[in-house]
């Protein structure tokens, strides 16, 4: 498979046609924002807790297939995660994109692993999920 | 190697006629040209974000480091004399390539930001009182409204703004409602690095003098692409960077009608720039070395040099006959891509571009067309209000230079079709 075809992989492009939970939270606990100054995407992301537990996740905003994609399917993976458990799966997904660890990303995430050849597009891919780390963050303080 | 395109018809499909730009000769000098990327040659279409430089200046810069390297104006050693003969020599150069009355007008600045933070902070500062205006049009770079925004906040000056038509000119008739005795200080790019829309300097200059206002141009797009005749255009000001014009970063030139910098106090202090120091106080050295404290980019300023020699040496006419085809047929080929829109498509331009692809982020096509070996810029190019004016976040922008190639425009169509495949 060539970089391009794995960059660009058909789940991505699904994603980004019509990407999963694209809406506003109207009962959320916490919500950032995510915004990439190099190329001005942004999105919102929002999150209810149960305790501990991730019980919805949604977000908007508009920018690249790779970060919108990457948005979406970030909904999928950690509804229903614990805090403790999203954090991991956060720390996994940086140091495989960003091509610093090898080993496979845990479910459709694995997708992503193609954007480590094109460092520039590093951050489209995370983009929300720092977004998601800062909500995490503003909602314990 | 790196096959070059056959040099352009002597009568183009576009029906122009004139003296022949031999694009084979010119890409010949630029050694970069015959690099593969991702196993495609270079096709390089991003000489707007900075342009490639042709072995003339690459070996006048390692020559000085290898044979010439001292300070200016310090030394009374061979080398020192060397390099400050040098390093005057080129500060004509410059003067006689703008047309400047005079070289002493010739600033050096580390670039086109530089320059225009300097007349901000130094002119701006100095004239500007609470409600002062400062007219700055819709399709500035960001360096050319921050600087503004800066000085602004400090002095109590006013920002207005000149706004840009559907067709990406400037709206000239609303420029002239907008002038009035408040206005001091207009700053218009001389052709925006977006669209390439070209502005008519002088008609603006003439209406912002009718006022008492300045003229601050931001020639950066310009100087590679047009014969800038400073005097003609009559503009206050004019900054520009030497590695879009071929030459090496970190080193660009700020031009200055002599009474104005006169009038202007330093902007940065240190060694170069002083008459007389005491302890408490001191005097300042005449224009232009009152603004060049400090050891100067003198490397980049021989490498400057060579790049002008070099495009010097140029017949312009050819070469803005050959880019402004290569525009015209670069937008009747886009035409073709589905979904394709060109911003500002009615303006006068230089051979720069940007268009949106419906359905398709501008970074996703960015990326595609990289893995084909094609260098475009995706973004908001530094020129976020000219976006909220269009609607848009980002485009992609493709510019040419003059090595560019009409076989490297299809190469773009092509890619950008691609583009469509992927994303449907």
């Amino acid at each position: 498979m060539s970089d391009l075809d794995e960059l660009y992989q058909s789940v991505i492009l699904d994603h980004n046609k019509s990407p999963r939970n694209f809406r506003k939270l109207a009962d959320a606990s916490a919500h950032a924002e995510g915004r990439n100054p190099l190329c001005g995407d942004v999105y919102d992301v929002w999150v209810r807790l149960d305790g501990d537990v991730i019980q919805d996740v949604s977000f908007e905003g508009q920018g690249c297939a790779i970060s919108k994609a990457s948005a979406s399917m970030m909904t999928q993976a950690i509804k229903g995660k614990t805090i403790a458990e999203a954090r991991t799966l956060f720390d996994r997904f940086h140091e495989v994109v960003t091509g610093a660890a090898s080993g496979a990303l845990p479910g459709k995430l694995e997708v992503f692993r193609g954007v480590s050849a094109f460092p520039i597009r590093i951050k489209c891919a995370t983009l929300s999920w720092h977004a998601l780390k800062a909500a995490l963050e503003n909602q314990k303080s | 190697m790196t096959p070059l395109a056959a040099p352009p018809p002597r009568e183009s499909r576009t029906g122009r006629s004139g003296p022949v730009w031999d694009v084979a000769r010119v890409r010949a000098d630029f050694p970069i040209l015959q690099r593969e990327i991702r196993g495609h040659p270079l096709v390089y279409l991003d000489s707007a974000a900075t342009a490639q430089k042709p072995r003339q200046v690459i070996e006048a810069v390692s020559r000085y480091y290898e044979t010439g390297n001292a300070n200016v104006h310090r030394g009374v050693h061979a080398l020192s004399q060397e390099a400050t003969t040098e390093y005057e020599r080129v500060r004509h150069l410059a003067a006689r390539f703008f047309n400047a009355a005079d070289p002493s007008e010739i600033i050096y600045t580390a670039g086109t930001t530089a320059s225009l933070n300097l007349v901000a902070q130094s002119y701006g500062g100095s004239v500007l009182q609470p409600g002062d205006e400062i007219l700055i049009s819709e399709m500035e770079h960001h360096s050319n409204i921050i600087p503004w925004h800066l000085i602004a906040e400090r002095t109590g000056a006013v920002i207005r703004s000149i706004p840009v038509m559907e067709s990406g000119g400037l709206d000239l008739a609303e420029l002239e409602r907008r002038l009035g005795p408040r206005t001091r200080i207009v700053a218009v790019t001389h052709a925006s690095n977006v669209m390439g829309a070209i502005n008519p300097i002088n008609a603006i200059a003439a209406m912002a003098h009718e006022v008492g206002a300045v003229v601050v141009v931001d020639g950066a797009q310009s100087a590679p692409h047009l014969r800038v005749d400073l005097q003609a255009i009559d503009c206050d000001f004019f900054a520009c960077s030497g590695h879009k014009l071929y030459g090496p970063t970190g080193i660009g030139l700020l031009y200055g009608k002599r009474a104005l910098l006169d009038a202007m106090p330093p902007w940065q202090g240190g060694g170069g720039m002083i008459r007389e120091v005491q302890i408490d106080r001191s005097s300042y050295a005449a224009p232009p070395e009152r603004f060049e404290a400090g050891t100067p980019p003198i490397a980049e300023v021989v490498g400057l040099g060579a790049a002008l020699d070099y495009v010097t040496a140029w017949d312009w006419e050819a070469l803005v006959g050959y880019e402004q085809e290569l525009a015209a047929e670069a937008t009747q080929a886009l035409a073709t891509v589905p979904g394709l829109r060109i911003m500002g498509e009615g303006a006068d331009r230089v051979s720069v571009l940007s268009f949106t692809l419906e359905g398709v982020h501008p970074h996703d096509a960015g990326t595609v067309l990289d893995t084909l070996g094609i260098a475009v810029r995706a973004g908001h190019h530094c020129a976020q209000p000219l976006m909220r004016r269009f609607g848009v976040t980002a485009t992609l922008r493709a510019s040419f230079g003059a090595y560019s190639t009409e076989a490297e425009v299809g190469k773009l169509v092509d890619g950008l079709l691609q583009v469509r495949k992927v994303f449907g």
